[in-house]
């Protein structure tokens, strides 16, 4: 039994084919990336995975179980969470509560204990709201517990919602495009970050178009262009194929993504 | 085919043609704006209100009618530049509420420059019925089936042939790309309001000798418009058409063979069923919202 | 911490009850108790609705029929069939829920200007019904309703009244506070912040919108039992869409997201036709006014306004008190 089992998945918009007949396994405990130019249908296959868009066609199975035409927070009960490449935080609540919100398949409320404020979840909410600062402080955001959600800086909204998705407590967590926007030290910073995630059991899927953190912490990457898989392998056998190659240089995204590789510039795809 | 049916068929076709320029008014804003006005009924009570008022005067038809619709365009300026130019950018709660604001504004103003009795206009050409096959009809639903024709043929050619049209539309698929070739959205906006108050405030003339007319028809016409435009597919011009004809048969069918002490409903319970099965519509363009 | 936490509900609470104790030394006759009780009435209303409005983000333009359902119901069964007043409004109160249920599926699905549309049609459906099967209802002439009573015993007195809406309001409100306050209600506040996000961390965005709606139309049914009992007449005026408005601009008024806001809100606008009675010609326009002023010029009403202005206040004081720079904040 694979871990995730992805089987010839598509998803069509009008005549887009965004993804398609797409297929791959990924095993747990290690850190899988996807790479591919801009539309190659990363985000897509993202939003497949955790039952936001339902495939046109394929299946998905998750630690045995298909999960496919499920709603999203039947994906999220499974142990699926994820983070988004436009931020989707709760502006409208303190960071706390942003991961607070986290918890909430871990919480058993009902709409009585709610309205009569039992004095059981007056209790649980005490270690839910600690749970939270606990894994604030594991992001490194320790500084702003008592922070506005609309009141911080860019940087640390991307680890909130990192944060915001281990409440969850998951097995698998896709991060698309964590590393956007980030200056070179928040990067490496999120380097490391995504390093201990595996130590705690957690098999990250990263969606990344900054080659220097995908090369350095992937151990296995499958590589997207037009929806299709144009190659799957260990990162070093990734790197040197020459349609993976191609498929870069032969688009604008190429200078974009040496770009972005930030601190080294070179250790991009390519010899 | 009965001469009943045939009765029932051209009396929806009529207020079916009506509910079809209330719908395109709805749709040529949202269009423009993404916004819903829920004032567009008050555009349709402006028009009948303001021409029963002309006509009272001693005013000609050929001079109170277009004062009306100058006058309603006016307000639909005086909308865009003053409610929701101001509110860019806010949620569309934000947005809702500002619309119903001002519909409700407008008709309490309606309510002190004219007054809250009913109101009947003279027919345009006279009362006496045109047989046909055994159903009778109106001059005025001959007035109002014609002039609609004529509206929806010249906004088509507006919106197909003539640059401000497709400036338009190009504004409504694409706010950023059509600024950036160099239309002015804002006016863009303006002209949408504008138009499409005229529009509403046609509709509200042509009936007003069929129905009555009072400060409150807005809210009554706005809401089957937007049934109208919902069935036919929010936005798309075709469809606010087709969806005002279908509401119309649809309507006068049922409140003929059924029962008209709930003719009113049908349009709610038919747009709800829409919202409910086919959100997009009958002509509407089908998406999905990007994440 | 959970005192810090505990203190403005339980100041807020306090600070209502004070209210409520106090106000009928400024209340010199009846037709006073009559607006009191009014106002209690659509705070009652006002606090639900702000539940799905303000925290989870749902607008409704038809609790007005929910409003009528409590209220009619409650009055047809008390009326014309006999059942203790109790007994009817508990019955309307689980028809009001039902109903919410049954068609909060389908509807809530709904965004925006259709979500708007689509509850806008349910109340005006409510309202055709209840002014059309006038065998029931007396149509849009109205009926008169049985006063609430307990086996004998007739509640009658305005004063007396009083005290239990002010009772009612008060449990009303700490409900709410309580909602809001649990994980259920955060998850509310989270579908409000993004429907996406909180959906991938596992909340039912549906089941919770149903749950809040459903909540939210029992508030009105009650507020519409009791205000069909109090006054003795009931007309479909309180069903039509233009008091679906008044309701929700109650809220937007006195503050979205703000149990207290709501209140206040149901207050100002209550009141203020009663004040305006010499200029009853400009009420629509008035009203139309202050929704259109408060959506451009102070979009989240007047509660959280004057509570950020407080903040800042203190904040600014603060600040000039210990001049020295938070770390960290700069970058
Ligand atoms: N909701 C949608 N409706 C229509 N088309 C869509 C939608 N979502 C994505 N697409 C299209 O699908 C294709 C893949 O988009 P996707 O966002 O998955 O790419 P991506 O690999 O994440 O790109 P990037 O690196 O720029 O984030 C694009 O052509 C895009 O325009
Ligand atoms: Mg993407």
């Amino acid at each position: 039994m694979n871990f995730l089992e992805v089987e010839s998945l598509s998803k069509v918009f009008g005549g887009v084919h965004a993804v398609e007949d797409l297929s791959f396994d990924f095993q747990a405990g290690a850190v899988h990336s996807i790479i591919g130019p801009n539309g190659a249908g990363k985000t897509t296959l993202l939003n497949l995975l955790t039952g936001i868009y339902s495939p046109s066609a394929g299946r998905i199975r998750f630690e045995g179980q298909d999960l496919t035409g499920l709603a999203p927070h039947e994906f999220a009960r499974r142990g699926i969470a994820r983070t988004f490449q436009n931020l989707q935080l709760f502006f409208n609540m303190s960071a706390l509560e942003n991961v607070m919100v986290g918890r909430h398949l871990h919480e058993r409320c009902g709409l009585a204990s709610a309205l009569l404020r039992f004095p059981r979840l007056s209790r649980e909410e005490l270690a839910c709201r600690e749970e939270a600062a606990e894994l604030m402080r594991y992001v490194g955001l320790a500084r702003y517990l008592g922070t506005a959600a609309d009141a911080m800086p860019y940087g640390a909204l991307k680890r909130l919602e990192i944060a915001r998705a281990l409440a969850t407590r998951p097995r698998l967590l896709l991060l698309d495009e964590p590393a956007a926007g980030l200056n070179p030290t928040e990067a490496l910073e999120l380097d490391q970050l995504i390093g201990r995630l595996t130590g705690r059991g957690v098999t990250v899927v990263l969606v990344e178009h900054n080659m220097h953190l995908v090369m350095g912490v992937s151990d296995h990457i499958l590589v997207l262009d037009y929806g299709r898989k144009l190659a799957e392998g260990p990162a070093a056998a990734v790197r040197e194929d020459p349609r993976v190659i191609e498929a870069y240089l032969g688009s604008a995204a190429a200078a974009r993504n040496l770009g972005a590789a930030g601190a080294a510039p070179r250790a991009g795809i390519g010899p | 085919m009965s001469a009943q049916f045939v009765q029932f068929l051209l009396t929806g076709l009529t207020v079916g043609a009506i509910y079809a320029l209330v719908a395109l008014g709805f749709s040529i804003i949202y269009n423009a704006s993404q916004v819903i006005n829920f004032a567009q009924g008050e555009f349709v009570m402006i028009g009948g209100m303001a021409t029963v008022w002309f006509a009272a005067a001693g005013v000609p038809y050929a001079a109170a009618i277009p004062l009306a619709v100058a006058a309603a365009a006016a307000v639909g300026l005086a909308l865009e530049k003053f409610a929701v130019e101001p509110a860019r950018g806010a949620s569309v709660v934000t947005l809702i509420i500002i619309t119903i604001g001002a519909s409700i504004f407008l008709r309490g103003l309606a309510t002190l420059i004219w007054d809250k009795q009913l109101h009947v206009l003279k027919p345009f050409s006279g009362d006496t019925p045109i047989v046909l096959g055994g159903a009778t009809l109106l001059p005025q639903s001959l007035w109002v089936l014609g002039v609609s024709l004529a509206i929806v043929l010249a906004l088509a050619w507006f919106f197909g042939r003539t640059l401000l049209g497709k400036a338009m539309l190009a504004t409504s698929n694409n706010r950023l790309a059509a600024q950036l070739a160099g239309i002015r959205v804002r006016h863009v906006l303006a002209l949408a309001f504008a138009l499409s108050a005229a529009l509403g405030a046609i509709a509200g003339i042509l009936i007003a000798p069929i129905a009555f007319t009072s400060y409150d028809v807005g809210v009554m016409l706005g809401l089957k418009g937007f049934a109208a435009a919902i069935l036919g597919g929010m936005g798309s011009g075709a469809g606010a058409v087709v969806g005002g004809i279908v509401l119309g048969i649809a309507e006068t069918m049922s409140a003929g063979y059924i029962s008209s002490a709930y003719k009113d409903a049908i349009a709610l319970l038919a747009m709800l069923a829409v919202l409910f099965f086919l959100p997009s519509g009958l002509l509407g363009r089908r998406g999905t919202e990007r994440v | 911490m959970a005192a810090r936490f505990a203190t403005p509900r339980a100041g807020g609470m306090a600070a209502l009850a004070a209210l409520i104790a106090l106000l009928p030394l400024g209340l010199r006759n009846d037709y006073f108790y009559d607006v009191a009780i009014l106002v209690g009435l659509n705070a009652i209303v006002c606090v639900g609705l702000n539940l799905l409005v303000g925290y989870a983000g749902q607008i409704s333009l038809g609790h007005a029929g929910f409003f009528g359902i409590g209220a009619y119901g409650s009055a047809i069964l008390a009326t014309r069939y006999g059942w203790p007043p109790l007994a009817a409004m508990l019955a309307a109160t689980l028809a009001a829920a039902a109903i919410a249920f049954a068609v909060g599926r389908p509807i809530l699905r709904l965004r925006g200007h259709y979500l708007a549309m689509a509850t806008l049609a349910l109340g005006v459906i409510v309202y055709m019904v209840i002014s059309t099967e006038d065998r029931f209802t007396g149509g849009p002439d109205g009926m008169t309703v049985a006063p609430l009573a307990i086996g004998g015993w007739a509640l009658r007195d305005p004063r007396l009244w009083y005290w239990v809406v002010g009772a009612l309001l008060l449990a009303a409100v700490w409900f709410a506070l309580n909602l809001i306050d649990s994980p259920t209600g955060r998850a509310l506040r989270a579908l409000h912040g993004s429907e996406v996000a909180a959906e991938v961390v596992g909340v039912d965005a549906t089941r919770h919108k149903v749950m809040v709606f459903v909540v939210s139309a029992v508030y009105a049914s009650i507020a519409g039992s009791l205000n069909a009992h109090f006054s003795g007449f009931i007309t479909p005026a309180k069903v039509t869409f233009l008091h679906s408005i008044e309701l929700v601009t109650m809220v937007v008024f006195g503050g979205m997201a703000s149990t207290f806001g709501a209140v206040v809100g149901a207050a100002a606008l209550t009141t203020l036709p009663q004040v305006l009675t010499p200029l009853k010609d400009y009420e629509m326009m008035v009203l139309g006014a202050v929704m259109m002023g408060t959506m451009i010029f102070m979009p989240r009403g007047v509660v959280p306004s004057l509570q950020a202005l407080l903040t800042r206040r203190r904040d600014a004081a603060a600040a000039a008190a210990a001049p020295a720079p938070r770390p960290g904040d700069g970058q």
